[in-house]
């Protein structure tokens, strides 16, 4: 089985986000950046599906150059190659699933992606590339089976699990819980850094949105602070039906 | 312009999302000028009429034995066929599990432009924009869909529906034609946690942190949800530890939610949580440390030890509403 895993490269997750000068993205100074979490599980999945069904698999980020280092985990993981498309624009995520579905209609039998990216938290890429593909798509998925062509998998759903039932070759994007994903030891990280990367040139594609402004959340102030006396939660509670009105 | 808004059913019946995608295709339609319609499944046509207290009066009912339990490819191509069929430029979809899949199909099959998790939609010029929370809610984007043909996600909670009409829906039949992609992925079983509300979902919710000090503590956080009729949520931290399940994270790895009252108990507030949670509409924080990063986003904050505060609170709440502490 040839799998192929989209990853991508995202602000940590304690990263405190600031506006840049253009007033329509963040600032990048300081930030430092991670393998989206999500991707994780995906290589994890990967490599444990390689294990059982032989095969290989293939890491691909859309980025600029900094998308190496992204890839450089990856490699570290365990994957066997690196796929970096050089995304000078900056695409939007139409045309980042256009790039991945022209490597994916390739020869990969599952394309593996973690359940959404923490920068944009747009769920799409998933239901993009398998629409492009003309493939399934299973999206948030925490439990997974693949035996010969048949897909069975658990999916996260509003209050539940649902059981689906699919098949080879598909896009699916994975939710944390469905494995552990290793931490590289120190050998195969340094190991990584001597592997090759290959690198693509991305196409040029008209953008189909795109962001006008980028702004904080407005800052909340003024709330009121209580003590933990008997007198103070009776307060609290009488706050919440007649003032806020919630209960 | 015409608004086709896809209203999600759960046994037989819509589910809250359904009025509020209603509610955005309305607001979409007032601001364009536009007519809007209804797109279901798995529901019959006594109940589709719910819909017109919502103002609905257009519903098609996509009828397809792959679609009483749809998966996203043939959702994807019902509606976008009843999209062509009815010449409706954008699409409204609730941001579900089964909506954020089927959204994007959709725009790649009308070649349209998609916003996710969209919190508001204005009008700029002769152009529609899109607000969306990015980075877990830490900013938001402004988003302007360059393709005339549109796909917008709404996030629960946010577009509030109120049954303010009596309309009669005009409910017809669409037969979709659907390929063999859509009919590869089965639905075989469905599992819900009963009695249980989702984060995602819930309009109420009471969250536990490494205050707790231990899962054999979640009960007090699990009686004030009672008490609230609120869904159960964790900050990372005690997900991590195992204490909880990933489902009810809050957070940027978990879930990002807007509910109309959030009452986080014994959590400090690490960015990535305060990222998840801090555009819910009420925010109730008890903390015994009073320089905590939670009490900033706060509306009404608690200084104290969960432990003292939570018992107290849970038997006033459950006074005022009348539900039940015990499970």
């Amino acid at each position: 089985m040839n799998i192929l895993v989209g990853i991508s490269r995202v602000p940590d997750t304690a990263t405190k986000v600031a506006i840049d000068e253009s007033g329509t993205a963040i600032s990048a100074k300081g930030v430092k950046y991670i393998v989206n979490p999500y991707d994780e599980y995906a290589i994890e999945e990967a490599l444990q599906l390689k294990q059982k069904h032989g095969g290989t698999v293939t890491a691909v980020t859309v980025a600029d150059d900094g998308g190496k280092e992204t890839l450089r985990s990856a490699l570290a993981m365990g994957v066997d190659k690196a796929i970096l498309v050089k995304d000078e624009q900056g695409l939007d995520s139409f045309g980042i699933a256009a790039t991945l579905s022209e490597l994916a209609g390739q020869d990969y039998d599952l394309v593996l992606l973690g359940r959404q990216s923490i920068d944009f938290d747009s769920f799409q890429m998933a239901g993009l590339l398998g629409e492009l593909l003309g493939r399934p798509s299973l999206t948030v998925v925490s439990k997974l089976e693949i035996d010969g062509q048949t897909v069975k998998a658990e999916r996260d759903i509003e209050g539940g699990k649902e059981s689906v039932t699919s098949s080879l070759p598909c896009v699916i994007s994975v939710q944390k819980g469905i494995n552990d994903p290793r931490y590289p030891k120190l050998p195969d990280i340094i190991k990584a850094k001597k592997k090759p990367i290959e690198e693509r040139a991305a196409q040029n594609l008209p953008a189909r949105v795109t962001v006008t402004r980028m702004e904080m959340p407005p800052a909340k102030s003024g709330g009121v602070v209580l003590g933990d006396t008997a007198d103070d939660i009776k307060e609290l509670v009488r706050l919440l039906r007649e003032d806020a009105k919630v209960i | 312009m015409k608004i086709l808004a896809y209203l999600e059913t759960q046994e037989g019946a819509f589910k809250k999302n359904a009025f509020e995608a209603i509610k955005a295709a309305r607001h979409i339609a007032e601001l364009t000028g536009g007519e809007f319609i209804g797109a279901t499944s798995g529901i019959d046509a006594a109940n589709i009429q719910e819909a017109g207290k919502y103002g609905l009066e257009t519903c098609f009912t996509l009828d397809h034995d792959a679609l009483a339990q749809p998966n996203a490819a043939a959702l994807a191509q019902a509606v976008s066929g009843l999209a062509e069929q009815e010449t409706c430029q954008i699409v409204v979809f609730p941001a579900t599990a089964l909506g954020k899949e089927t959204a994007p199909r959709v725009a790649v099959r009308l070649q349209a432009g998609m916003v996710a998790d969209t919190i508001d939609i204005q009008r700029d010029g002769d152009c529609l924009v899109a607000v969306k929370p990015v980075y877990a809610g830490k900013a938001l984007a402004t988003v302007k869909i360059e393709a005339p043909q549109q796909v917008y996600t709404i996030r629960p909670n946010i577009f509030t529906a109120t049954a303010d009409s009596s309309a009669t829906v005009s409910v017809s039949s669409f037969a979709p034609s659907l390929d063999d992609v859509a009919t590869k992925t089965t639905v075989t079983g469905v599992t819900r946690n009963t009695g249980k509300l989702d984060v995602a979902e819930a309009e109420i919710i009471v969250s536990g942190g490494r205050g707790l000090k231990g899962p054999e503590n979640f009960y007090l956080i699990e009686e004030l949800a009672r008490a609230f009729g609120a869904a159960v949520g964790a900050s990372r931290a005690v997900v991590d530890a195992g204490w909880r399940p990933h489902a009810e994270q809050v957070g940027q790895t978990g879930k990002t939610v807007s509910p109309n009252l959030y009452v986080a108990c014994g959590i400090s507030g690490a960015v990535q949580h305060l990222a998840g949670m801090s555009s819910s509409k009420n925010i109730v924080a008890v903390n015994k440390d009073k320089n905590a990063p939670i009490f900033q986003v706060a509306d009404y904050g608690v200084v104290g030890d969960v432990f003292e505060v939570l018992p107290e609170l849970t038997r006033l709440v459950s006074e005022t509403t009348g539900n039940k502490i015990e499970a």
